[in-house]
């Protein structure tokens, strides 16, 4: 595995997209930084460029490099090593990258700006592990889509559906029906609708996380009750690595049956 | 060595082998003929693992192929057409097998057999077919070992190399090896051939040597027999 790991690493780190991937946080970390002049104010901003840009990035990086790396594939499957090995390997390969690329690119600023002597640590902590779990889910999604598709024109195409589902769609449809429903009562369904999308799920997590809750109305005093328990904290980290852990089993079982 | 039973294999609605049997125990080499899309190059990759078969049990050396992997140490084998990662060099991609096998190998010698060091620090994406082809055999040969299978080794290759393949080849089989084969070059064929599995409709059709295959089909050479076959089946 870790031989895998390590090929697939070095073959993206001769990537130039990794290093733009790296320099676009690395500047927007800066911008932000310079523009805003506080932290915490800095952190919210970023959220909302985190949660939706890190899972396309995601998508989009896993979809090409399952698909540039087939050639590599049906070289390492003829060797002496396990399908699952070969797979996971490629997968982690790339997460791990994507989350340095976001760990490094933001984080080197952020320090540099004064990070551990400011009370913004525990927001940009908690910003950063959204960041990473994200990478990690969408990055997984990304592969079960190639991994069903040889026609690289439709796993593409249905990768970025799946991004736009989940990212603008499924908020959509969403703010419809609570719009629709407003009659009843629906602080249940807003939260467990917001805890089944990930993304939703890592936006709220970091809102709550900066304090601004307040500004969420009622439906942000239930949310703020549910999340703020110790139980509410532990649903919503187990969705989230339910959402690694499902694609991820997914890419063994299928893998193992797909013929090259 | 390797034992196949009754092995079935579909793609959508196409059937690729069809309740498929093959012993083979011999050393020496053995060429897989059929015409295209009888089922050679699959049969080969559900023996790799690389394609997984609907039905029927494989074993090679003792050991079963689905689900197990380790078996794989003692294959080595030549992809019928040499697709590599294009952003690595040539001697980047040697020795990232070499390190993925964790084996000796023999690459220096067989990259001077091949006449491949002035490719070396090529990429692989800049080297034409056959040197790519020279590259495929180098990665194949390389491991020393007991089973070998070439899928369409002489594609792209110039005359001398060519030579030089068979001479390989033959000091392989002179190792007791066994060398499974499957070329649409006729003449390669009948010169380094022991023995022919002819494919046809995904089940073996002729298993026997050359002049087996001369004398049943009434031909007096064996592209004609071949071609005989063929038109029998209106293959």
């Amino acid at each position: 595995m870790l031989k895998i790991l390590k090929y697939s690493f070095f073959d993206l780190s001769r990537s130039l997209w990794s290093y733009v991937y790296f320099l676009f946080y690395l500047l927007l970390g800066i911008i932000l930084l310079f523009l805003n002049n506080d932290l915490s104010n800095a952190v919210i901003t970023l959220m909302n460029v985190i949660i939706i840009l890190v899972p396309l990035i995601g998508t989009i990086f896993g979809v090409m490099y399952y698909y540039d790396s087939r050639e590599f594939t049906e070289l390492l499957l003829a060797q002496p090593i396990k399908r699952r090995t070969i797979f996971i390997g490629q997968y982690l390969g790339v997460a791990i990258s994507l989350a340095l690329s976001l760990i490094l690119g933001l984080g080197i600023p952020f320090v540099a700006y004064g990070l551990f002597e400011s009370a913004a640590i525990w927001n940009f902590f908690s910003l950063l592990v959204s960041g990473v779990f994200l990478t990690f889910i969408f990055t997984a999604l990304a592969f079960n889509i190639a991994l069903s598709h040889e026609n690289k024109i439709k796993g593409f195409g249905l990768a970025i559906l799946l991004w736009l589902f989940l990212a603008v769609v499924y908020d959509g449809i969403f703010l419809l029906i609570l719009v629709y429903f407003q009659d009843y009562p629906l602080d249940k369904f807003a939260l467990i609708a917001s805890v089944l999308n990930p993304i939703d799920l890592s936006r709220i997590l970091v809102l709550l996380k900066l304090d601004i809750s307040a500004l969420l109305g009622y439906t942000g005093a239930v949310f703020k009750l549910f999340f703020g328990t110790s139980q509410g904290v532990i649903i919503s980290f187990g969705v989230l690595a339910l959402w690694v852990v499902l694609p991820v089993y997914r890419i063994i079982r299928v893998s193992a049956k797909k013929d090259f | 060595m390797v034992s196949i039973k009754n092995l079935h294999k579909k793609f959508g609605a196409l059937v690729v082998l069809n309740g498929l049997d093959l012993e083979i125990n011999q050393k020496g080499i053995i060429a897989i003929l059929g015409p295209n899309g009888s089922g050679k190059t699959t049969l080969i990759k559900s023996l790799l693992g690389m394609v997984v078969p609907a039905k029927g049990d494989i074993e090679i050396a003792g050991e079963k192929v689905k689900d197990h992997w380790n078996y794989r140490k003692d294959i080595d084998y030549l992809p019928q057409i040499a697709h590599f990662p294009g952003n690595l060099k040539v001697n980047e991609l040697i020795r990232m097998i070499k390190d993925l096998r964790g084996k000796d190998a023999r690459d220096k010698e067989l990259i001077e057999f091949f006449k491949l060091e002035p490719f070396l620090d090529k990429k692989l994406n800049n080297l034409s077919g056959g040197s790519k082809q020279k590259v495929n055999l180098v990665l194949c040969f390389m491991f020393d070992s007991p089973l070998i299978i070439l899928d369409e080794p002489t594609s792209g290759l110039d005359p001398v190399s060519l030579l030089r393949l068979r001479d390989l080849i033959q000091q392989e089989k002179a190792k007791g090896k066994t060398i499974l084969i499957t070329s649409h070059i006729m003449s390669f064929v009948e010169e380094v051939a022991d023995r022919i599995v002819f494919l046809l409709e995904g089940k073996i059709y002729f298993n026997g040597t050359v002049s087996e295959l001369k004398t049943s089909t009434g031909q007096p050479d064996f592209e004609h027999a071949i071609a005989n076959i063929l038109t029998e089946n209106n293959a």
